[in-house]
């Protein structure tokens, strides 16, 4: 099959999947009060979506690797940290817990904070090793772990379920306002790469030939660690940790077509991402009547995914 | 030089071990327990020497896996909690937990091992056919196959409603050791006593696939019974402590920085040190808020992923 017929398929589902969750039992009465509800949920999605798989795209160029994503950099430890150290000090009862909006700041500053301090002590030292960039970030997410685990222990039954419900990603309780704000930065952050895609082409080559056809590599690793950070560290402060998700769209989609233009992928990653996540969160509503988060969908499939390439060696 | 060198090994141990005994929350002396005190003898018995052999058998069995994967993974990153082995014997506990919830504790530990020794061969298998250029690649990728484990058990708890039980279960801790709940740590004693026996084995295993072959072993069934000595040590702790992360990690790594890559001289060397590390961190644990206890797992986290982070660091200096 041509690749336009798959991406013209791609796009009609994905639309037809946005406009099934949108339009589902509207009529001319109950229509604004649906709208103001979906309207947000979908647009959550779709920023989520677009964010996470085109940061993932992006993340394997750089490392020149197909089973890595961002989230292994610690986001989700961390995310996950600050909220159970935001129960643990200020109550359940606190603005940060209950508001969305100095929640949101808060985490998003946590995180790129975070990031920046690694990367600048990294590269400050001149190394060019983003593998031992990648495993000191590990580090730092299982110390995270082993932090949130103690104070999880010590936080009572009742705050444990408000910690919970940040543990797992979830578009059920998506702030209508926070949604629109956190779209200029991802949108911003997006074009970004996508305007760097060529240089990406070249740098998928490897760091060797990148280099000797006159790419700047390690600053270009640099800017777009910063860019996919910001963009990671959004998408988690908005709808929760999804660590494989990114891994998903991107493998499918490199088995899908068989290409290599960053401009042409990020843009039919993205457009899986957003079909997978709507369809995904249409049979957590309607099959599994909210009886599981999208996350624990997304990290079991994703995870046996992951095994079942591992298990087929077709990494690498 | 080398008896000097033992002697201060030894009271370095037992100085440790005896303030490890004389610290807790109840005041007894040990002129209570030799004088007849039952309150004294109680707490001893019951639960401060228990917990010190425990501290003994979860240091040099968790090192000593260590060293084991290090040699057979032909890594020097690798370790049970860098390839899935942790991850996925935690898998095992709460299918167990769920499955048989009224079994004995030598099933519950047998559904642990063999999922330990499953995810591991599975890693082990996958990194044989793939020969990876960077020596760090490897733990990131363990580290993300336990990831995606860790994950499938989340999924198997927030079904069951398990998740805070299972935090509470996977901070290690030695104060939860009692008289009668510990006696499968034992089981790290055997396992070292094979692994001594394996060492030069190991050693062979270590230089590679075909050298192996070539001196007439049989790679595979070195490799196997390896994973499985890893696994009854990663198993039997994970069960009754908890996790400890970066253990089986820095020990081996520090302790060849230093005595060089003599498997046969080193092992007892390694065993050594990680009971030291586990020992000191555990009554640091105990000093920090007395009379209450921070679980060691916090502590030898941040001391381990320090030494952890200096040693990648250093280790690409030098290449």
């Amino acid at each position: 099959m041509r690749d336009w017929i798959k991406v013209a398929i791609l796009l009609l589902a994905c639309f037809t999947s946005i406009a099934w969750f949108i339009g589902q039992g509207l009529n001319a009465d109950n229509y604004q009060f649906f709208l103001t509800l979906r309207l947000p949920k979908v647009l959550a999605i779709v920023l989520a979506a677009m964010a996470i798989s085109a940061s993932s795209l992006v993340f394997q160029t750089i490392t020149n690797n197909r089973i890595l994503t961002p989230s292994i950099l610690g986001f989700d430890s961390l995310y996950l940290l600050v909220q159970v150290i935001i129960v643990v000090i200020f109550g359940m009862a606190s603005v940060l817990v209950i508001e969305a909006i100095p929640n949101f700041l808060l985490s998003t500053a946590v995180m790129i904070g975070f990031s920046l301090t690694l990367f600048h002590f990294y590269f400050k030292r001149g190394s060019s090793n983003i593998f031992t960039l990648l495993l000191i970030g590990v580090v730092c997410g299982s110390l995270f772990n082993s932090l949130t685990g103690f104070l999880t222990m010590l936080v009572d039954p009742n705050e444990f379920a408000v910690i919970q419900r940040a543990m797992f990603a979830s578009f059920n309780n998506i702030n209508a306002e926070l949604v629109y704000w956190s779209a200029i930065p991802l949108i911003l952050c997006f074009a970004y790469l996508f305007f760097s895609a060529r240089k990406l082409d070249v740098l998928w080559l490897g760091q060797d030939n990148a280099t000797s056809l006159g790419i700047n590599t390690q600053r270009l690793t640099k800017q777009m660690m910063i860019v996919i950070t910001v963009m990671v560290a959004i998408a988690t402060a908005l709808v929760g940790p999804v660590l494989f998700f990114g891994l998903i769209t991107v493998s499918l989609t490199r088995e899908l077509f068989k290409r290599f233009e960053h401009s042409f992928l990020i843009v039919t990653s993205s457009l899986l991402a957003v079909l997978l996540l709507v369809s995904g969160q249409w049979f957590v509503e309607k099959v599994l009547t909210f009886q599981t988060t999208i996350s624990v969908i997304i990290n079991l499939v994703g995870g046996s995914y992951f095994m079942w390439l591992l298990l087929r060696n077709k990494i690498n | 030089m080398v008896i000097k060198q033992q002697i201060v090994a030894a009271s370095l141990f037992f100085t440790l071990a005896l303030t490890s005994l004389l610290l807790g929350a109840a005041d007894v002396s040990f002129r209570g327990l030799f004088s007849g005190d039952e309150h004294a003898y109680d707490i001893y018995v019951i639960s401060r020497i228990p917990r010190l052999i425990a501290i003994v058998l979860a240091g040099a069995g968790l090192s000593i896996a260590g060293l084991v994967m290090q040699q057979i993974m032909q890594n020097r990153f690798a370790s049970p909690s860098t390839t899935g082995t942790i991850d996925c014997a935690l898998l095992g506990y709460i299918v167990g937990l769920i499955l048989l919830q009224q079994a004995s504790q030598w099933l519950y530990l047998a559904v642990i091992f063999g999922f330990a020794v499953f995810g591991t061969l599975l890693f082990v298998r996958f990194l044989q056919q793939i020969q990876f250029k960077n020596v760090v690649l490897v733990p990131l990728i363990g580290i993300m196959y336990g990831n995606v484990v860790s994950a499938l058990t989340t999924f198997l708890a927030y079904k069951h409603d398990l998740v805070q039980t299972m935090s509470s279960w996977s901070v290690a801790n030695f104060a939860s050791v009692l008289q009668g709940n510990y006696e499968i740590l034992f089981l790290a004693v055997p396992a070292c006593i094979l692994a001594y026996y394996y060492a030069s084995q190991f050693s062979a295993a270590s230089i590679g696939h075909s050298f192996a072959k070539n001196i007439g072993l049989d790679y595979q069934k070195v490799v196997f019974i390896g994973v499985v000595l890893i696994a009854i040590s990663t198993a039997s702790v994970v069960m009754i402590v908890g996790v400890i992360p970066f253990l089986g990690l820095i020990v081996p790594n520090v302790v060849s920085l230093f005595m060089g890559d003599n498997m046969k001289k080193i092992l007892p060397w390694t065993a050594y040190w990680g009971v030291i590390l586990v020992l000191s961190c555990d009554i640091l644990g105990r000093l920090i808020i007395f009379p209450y206890e921070m679980p060691i797992s916090m502590i030898i986290s941040i001391f381990g992923g320090v030494v952890f982070i200096y040693l990648v660091v250093k280790d690409k200096a030098n290449a």
